[in-house]
């Protein structure tokens, strides 16, 4: 089990240290300094064992959070304990910062308290801890709402409390998707796979129950099969149903019910939450298509050439594209001409960096570059790095389509209809690279 | 130095440092460095004319981020340029530059030479030690090639300046150094000789460092440097402290050419010259004298310079060793340390006493001291310092107080560091060896010794035992009495147990009167040992029991059982099992008279350098051989030569026998002259030679005594060609590297080249085993007729091929004409004792020398025509057995060696080829022709050259390609 957890400044000093096990000394506070954040050369792993102690860790912009074992401990459920920390506070007072945390470190500390026990993870939902971690003083708890926390917490449903009321129950539902790709220059896609998270804020009265479906292909199938005779039902979803890899699931997810029938239910957290996590690698929609044209003359000369096209709906507007195109070590000075959005040679990142704001479906755009190169005595050749795109589509690249979200709440009087519900689809980019 | 003037400060330079430092992470680092680069590259990019100051302030920024730790693969240029220019900065950063980031194999190497030579020549005597400094910073091979001939001129050329001298002269000593091949000796040399003299203290100093290295080598050449040096240190010692001013350190004056005259006066013999020598004497005097005064200062600055010259100049007293005087009184100086309370001074003290005490002079005197070290044996603090204590112990024991010296040893040496104690037990060893009088003495302190640090005996010392007690009569009693009674003690170890077992089993006889060490006693008590020691000794108390039954015949049934048990007859040990087996059937068959004379007492052994003597050396590396040699010579004298040990003992130190402990006791060559029957003699070889089974083994083997089977020998006759080696020579028709063997054993890589008719082939012999093959041999024939057409040359390979190692050999080939077979290659080897035999073809075909040939349509099909006789062409129709992709099949032709050629034929599906075969004898044209038929999966080759075998072979050969 973790037997300690620091919090480190990008210098490393020290800012949060919460020793929970007497295996742990304070000089694993050093060492972890010592070896990891003033490492010579970078420390990749995330798991570092020095002195037969182990240290996780993860960084948050210049913040770093080690846990500290002696143990054999279970590495994932660590990880998932860090990130799930870095959540809580995110969640607590925004963005983890060496300000924020130091505003709030008797917050943390007491989050520390309640989230750890002797090293074993408790329970980290947000919601309900901040019914009885709150950052406003005290407010006299009558014992009768002391007694719901204790109820609440120790209870089935740790993640929702009871008594919720809203006077408009609405529902948002957004599925962000990230979309990887390696492309060769000749347009061969060399591996492909999108990563997806299905987000929901849900303001509803009562103790729901909700019913999540999708297009997955298992129950568009099944649906297909079970009623032969629906011949326009198989027809159309035969085409839009995705194969889902792999995914995992909010913990208010019931899973048993998943695993015999395969549909989502559950009963949702107040707020924000994250409800599913998904993988597919199959009939990807790539929004851009990048085509290179790297052509060396001579040995101090280099011209660029760089088309990307949409393949999406002409409906459709992509957003916060960039195209960086890596440049030679020893670029000498760099023209570049565009005929939409802003190009510019940025010596700091050795590349050209092409930005454009919006960008409609099924158009096209080229940039055109002639590098200057310094000749050297180093007879190495250039490595040619791949080109890297970064946007935002609104539309989700692996093709999932939300088919429904049903809201039951027996007990209150609303019904399914009377629930605002919003859907959203945003596709952006994960490492979408092409080479040249 | 000319000062940095404000405009030179580089701001730029400033603030891109500060910058640096100023960044959070590493990340942020790179982008800044990145952005600098950028920023530097489009300066330098050549169209722009920088100014000095600019193109200074960039390549300082390149050496900072190059010194950052990142690559910097441009700037040279910049910083070249730089050289030529006549401002110091600008010329001391270019140089800066250069010697760390100029790599010796640049191409710049030769603009750089140049501006250094220039600045060699100028005569600005900042800029030619800027050059001077740049030369020993890089010290490559080709700057001493450079300038190996310039640097002299300079050092001894009366304008120098001082300053360039000093410089000049060091430069030339790093050159030196580096390439002593490239700097001659000449004229200059005698001229370096007295720069002795000069005015500059600096120059004297950087002059004496390269004189004292030049003259380690060639040390007639600076001969005359001895009596220049002395004439310059009595100018120093009679000084008084401030007439050197700058050169005075502590009250010391110069104290580092001090040390350096003495060291280089260690360079030589004492000087001939009376007068020289009386003033060196009353300056090494003077030195002893100062010692004595109180000190000037309390800083330890000073007295450690002051003890510095002391103790170089007491080295040199040593290395003349023929002023008593001085030695007595320099080992008295060392007396005074040795109590001091500064433990680098004892240690110093102890190290030079070692030396001392080897010196006729003053070993008297040295062995005044001798409590004092005793005392530091015992209570120093310091291991290495203890270490000394001993070595100087050993170096001051003689007759007088051998046993004194050696008591305190071994008492010492029951709490002695783990890390020195093997040596110790060496020492102690020698010492009781060389000056025992009394052999009773001798035994019981090896014996002692082997009782108190038993792992750290190494086998020489005990070897060494059994020599001397074998060799002399008279203590032979003594010392089987003492091993049996010290093997009574219930635990002793291993290296008793040999000892006793030895001697036991050659003396045993003499100790069994005594009822309470009768032979069965003896026996019992070695045997009950017996279980407990490792397979080496076991071996050895075998031989020890059979000598037992020679001895005590009573003891004959006993031992015979022993040796009948399973445990003996039928041990998992090899060589246990052997000497059982055959030790019982010696005792069962032979008569008593044959087992007395084979078993007879040992003849005494060949006096020859103490192996203990040769590990000590090992241990210590020559340095202390001298000292051993010495003691070696000394001793005669004191021993007078009188008895056997002494003569063993001389023998000792004159002998140098090459590898004294690599053959023990050097038996193997002594048995035979032991009158016994040759048979008989082996069988003592394998019964004293413990450290080496398998020799014994073999020796065993060949005695005919228990003559094992023959080896069985594998036919040695090259074995016929595995059948699959048409296929792989099939398999290289196309292509002329890739592997042409393998089984579990053993994998045939090849690699060749062709050039008009030579070939060369490299094969490859990899063993994939981990046990190494033996006797490898690989032959290349030529079967039949191919011996006249193709000249096949080998190199011979090694015959051990180590597992998972690979083997190289080469084949020259060279064809004379035409040919249709393939020489065989032959690869024998054992593996385990099994021989394999492998018999290959080679790879060589007749298409191999084809040379292509690039020719037009019209130029091809007129030659077509002419090649129209009908034995000329060979044709072949055949299916294909692989794809008939267009790709592989042109790949196939070229392989094949000939010029594929495009737009010739009308049909372009086809494809023809032009070569020429080239032998000594003569050139074979050949025309080719593929046509494939893509639906019938067929092929029609045809072929036309001006020989019709070649046609015929080259068709065929071509035709199992496709």
């Amino acid at each position: 089990m973790i037997g300690g957890l620091f919090i480190y400044n990008h210098k490393g000093e020290v800012l949060i240290s919460r020793v929970y096990r007497d295996d742990i000394g304070r000089n694993a506070v050093d060492a972890f300094r010592v070896n990891v954040i003033h490492a010579r050369q970078q420390v990749r792993s995330p798991v570092t064992n020095i002195a037969r102690t182990n240290f996780f860790h993860v960084k948050r912009s210049n913040i770093w959070l080690a846990a500290v074992t002696k143990q054999n401990v279970n590495a994932a459920m660590v990880f998932e304990f860090l990130y799930k920390m870095c959540d809580v506070m995110a969640s607590y007072f925004g963005k983890i910062s060496e300000e924020n945390i130091k505003n709030n470190f008797v917050l943390i500390y007491e989050l520390l308290d309640e989230i750890l026990d002797f090293g074993y993870p408790q329970n980290s939902e947000t919601g309900s801890l901040k019914t009885f971690i709150t950052q406003q003083g005290i407010k006299g708890q009558t014992k009768e709402e002391q007694s719901q926390i204790t109820s609440q917490v120790t209870g089935q449903i740790g993640w929702r409390r009871e008594g919720i009321k809203y006077r408009r129950n609405e529902l948002f539902l957004d599925v962000l998707e990230s979309v990887n790709l390696l492309m060769s220059p000749q347009g061969q896609v060399l591996s492909a796979h999108v990563s997806g998270r299905v987000v929901m804020k849900s303001y509803l009265s009562g103790m729901p129950e909700c019913k999540f479906g999708m297009n997955d292909k298992i129950i568009i199938d099944k649906a297909g099969k079970g009623g032969v005779t629906n011949e326009a039902g198989k027809s159309t979803s035969g085409k839009q149903s995705i194969a889902i890899d792999d995914c995992t699931f909010n913990q208010c997810v019931r899973l048993s019910k998943f695993d015999s029938e395969r549909s989502i239910s559950f009963i949702p957290p107040d707020g924000e939450y994250e409800l599913m996590r998904y993988r597919t690698t199959k009939d990807i929609i790539l929004p851009f298509r990048v085509i290179p044209l790297v052509r060396e003359v001579g040995r101090t000369k280099l011209e660029v050439k760089v088309v990307i096209k949409s393949n999406f709906k002409p409906s459709l507007l992509a957003q916060k594209i960039e195209v960086r195109i890596p440049t030679p070590l020893n670029t000498s000075g760099v023209q570049v001409i565009c005929m939409k959005g802003k190009a510019k040679y940025k010596a700091s990142e050795n590349a050209i960096v092409w930005k454009i704001k919006r960008m409609a479906g099924m158009k096209e755009s080229q940039i055109s570059a002639e590098i200057e190169l310094l000749p050297t005595n180093d007879k190495k050749k250039w490595a040619r790095p791949p080109i890297s795109m970064n946007f935002e589509v609104p539309f989700a690249p692996s093709g999932l389509k939300v088919r429904y979200l049903k809201v039951f709440e027996s007990k209150l009087n609303y019904s399914d209809h009377d629930v605002i519900k919003w859907v959203r689809y945003i596709g952006r980019s994960g490492i979408y690279e092409t080479r040249c | 130095m000319p000062a940095v003037s404000k405009g030179d400060g580089m701001r730029g330079l400033a603030v891109f440092i500060s910058d640096i430092r100023n960044c959070k992470s590493k990340e942020a680092e790179i982008k800044r460095i990145n952005k600098e680069l950028a920023n530097i590259r489009s300066k330098f990019k050549g169209d722009k004319a920088l100014d000095g100051y600019s193109k200074k302030k960039y390549v300082c920024k390149l050496l900072f981020i190059f010194l950052l730790g990142h690559d910097i693969d441009f700037g040279h240029m910049e910083a070249v340029n730089l050289l030529s220019s006549n401002k110091y900065t600008e010329k001391q950063i270019g140089y800066l530059f250069i010697s760390v980031l100029v790599n010796s194999n640049s191409e710049l190497i030769r603009l750089i030479n140049n501006a250094i030579k220039n600045d060699l020549s100028s005569r600005n005597p900042t800029f030619m030690c800027l050059a001077l400094h740049c030369i020993a910073n890089v010290g490559s091979r080709e700057m001493a090639e450079a300038f190996a001939g310039e640097i002299p001129r300079i050092l001894v050329a009366g304008d120098t300046m001082d300053s360039v001298k000093q410089s000049a002269a060091l430069c030339l000593l790093r050159l030196y150094k580096a390439s002593p091949d490239l700097v001659l000796m000449g004229e200059w040399t005698s001229r370096v000789v007295h720069l002795l003299n000069d005015q500059h203290m600096g120059v004297v100093t950087a002059a004496i460092s390269l004189i004292t290295c030049l003259s380690s080598k060639n040390p007639d050449e600076f001969k005359t440097c001895v009596s220049l040096a002395v004439s310059r240190l009595s100018r120093i010692v009679s000084s008084a402290s401030t007439d050197l001013q700058d050169y005075t350190y502590y009250f010391v004056p110069a104290p580092w050419l001090s040390c350096k005259l003495l060291r280089l006066l260690q360079c030589y013999p004492p000087p001939e010259d009376g007068a020289v020598k009386g003033r060196l004497v009353e300056c090494l005097e003077t030195i002893l004298n100062k010692a004595q005064e109180p000190p000037k200062s309390k800083k330890v600055q000073h007295s450690n310079a002051k003890n510095a010259i002391l103790f170089e100049a007491i080295s040199l007293i040593i290395h003349y060793d023929s002023e008593p005087n001085l030695l007595v009184r320099a080992c008295n100086q060392l007396g005074q340390f040795l109590q001091h309370r500064e433990t680098n001074l004892r240690y110093l003290a102890l190290e030079s006493m070692c030396t001392l005490a080897s010196s006729e002079f003053s070993h008297e005197a040295v062995k005044t001291h001798i409590e004092t070290v005793i005392n530091a044996l015992k209570t120093e603090r310091d291991v290495s310092v203890r270490q000394r204590a001993a070595d100087l112990l050993y170096a001051m024991c003689d007759r007088s107080n051998a046993k004194q010296i050696v008591a305190e040893m071994l008492s010492y040496l029951e709490t002695a560091d783990y890390s020195i104690r093997e040596e110790m037990v060496l020492k102690v060893a020698i010492l009781a060896e060389k000056y025992a009088v009394d052999y009773s003495w001798y035994v019981d302190t090896i014996l002692n010794l082997i009782r108190i640090a038993g792992d750290y005996v190494s086998e020489e010392v005990w070897y060494r035992v059994i020599q001397i007690v074998i060799n002399r009569d008279d203590v032979q009693g003594y010392a089987a009495k003492t091993v049996f009674e010290a093997l009574q003690a219930p635990a002793c170890h291993e290296n008793m147990v040999k000892v006793g077992g030895y001697i036991l089993g050659e003396f045993g006889n003499l100790i069994a009167g005594d009822p309470r060490s009768s032979p069965l006693v003896q026996f019992n008590l070695l045997h009950s040992k017996f279980h407990l020691c490792s397979v080496p000794t076991r071996a050895l108390l075998l031989s020890a029991y059979i000598k037992f039954i020679n001895l005590f015949p009573e003891t004959k049934a006993t031992i015979q059982e022993v040796l009948r048990s399973d445990s003996q007859i039928r041990n998992s040990d090899v060589e246990l099992q052997q000497r059982a087996v055959e030790y019982l059937k010696l005792s069962s068959i032979a008569s008593t008279d044959v087992l007395a004379t084979v078993l007879e007492e040992m003849p005494p052994f060949p006096e020859r350098e103490s192996s203990i003597l040769a590990k000590l050396k090992k241990k210590k590396g020559p340095g202390a051989v001298t000292v051993e040699l010495e003691d070696g010579k000394e001793r005669g004298e004191l021993n007078g030569g009188g008895d056997r040990g002494g003569d063993a003992a001389i023998a000792a130190s004159n002998a140098s026998t090459p590898s004294p402990s690599a053959d023990l006791l050097g038996l193997r060559s002594t048995a035979p002259v032991s009158g016994t029957t040759p048979s008989a003699g082996s069988l003592l070889v394998d019964v004293f030679s413990e450290a080496g089974p398998s020799a014994t083994s073999a020796g065993v083997n060949d005695d005919g005594f228990l003559s094992s089977a023959p080896p069985t020998v594998a036919s040695e006759d090259p074995a016929p060609p595995l059948p699959e080696s048409d296929e792989l020579l099939n398999k290289f028709v196309c292509k002329n590297n890739g592997v042409l063997f393998e089984n579990q054993l053993l994998q045939i890589g090849i690699k060749s080249e062709y050039r008009q008719n030579l070939g060369r082939m490299y094969l490859f012999y990899g063993n994939k085993t981990s046990v190494q093959f033996v006797s490898f041999n690989t032959t290349v024939s030529c079967p039949g007729e191919l011996q006249s057409q193709l000249n096949v040359q080998t190199k011979t390979v090694e015959p051990l091929v180590e597992g998972g190692a690979q083997v190289q050999q080469v084949i020259n080939i060279e064809c004379l004409t035409d040919f249709i077979d393939a020489p065989l290659l032959n690869i024998k080897f054992r593996y385990g004792g099994a021989l394999q035999n492998i018999s290959l073809k080679l790879p060589v075909t007749i298409n191999k020398f084809f040379q292509p040939t690039e020719m037009a349509a019209a130029d091809f099909f007129q030659r077509w025509k002419q090649l129209s006789q009908p034995q000329q062409e060979a044709q072949k129709i055949f299916k294909a057995s692989h794809g008939m992709d267009t790709e592989v099949l042109k790949a196939k032709l070229l392989g094949l060696g000939t010029a594929l050629l495009e737009n010739v034929d009308p049909n372009p599906e086809n494809y023809v080829c032009a070569g020429v075969i080239q032998t000594k004898a003569q050139q074979v044209g050949c025309l080719l022709r593929l046509e494939p038929n893509a639906q019938a999966q067929m092929y029609r080759l045809t072929l036309r050259s001006s020989k019709d075998t070649v046609s015929q072979r080259v068709c065929d050969l071509l035709a199992e390609q496709f």
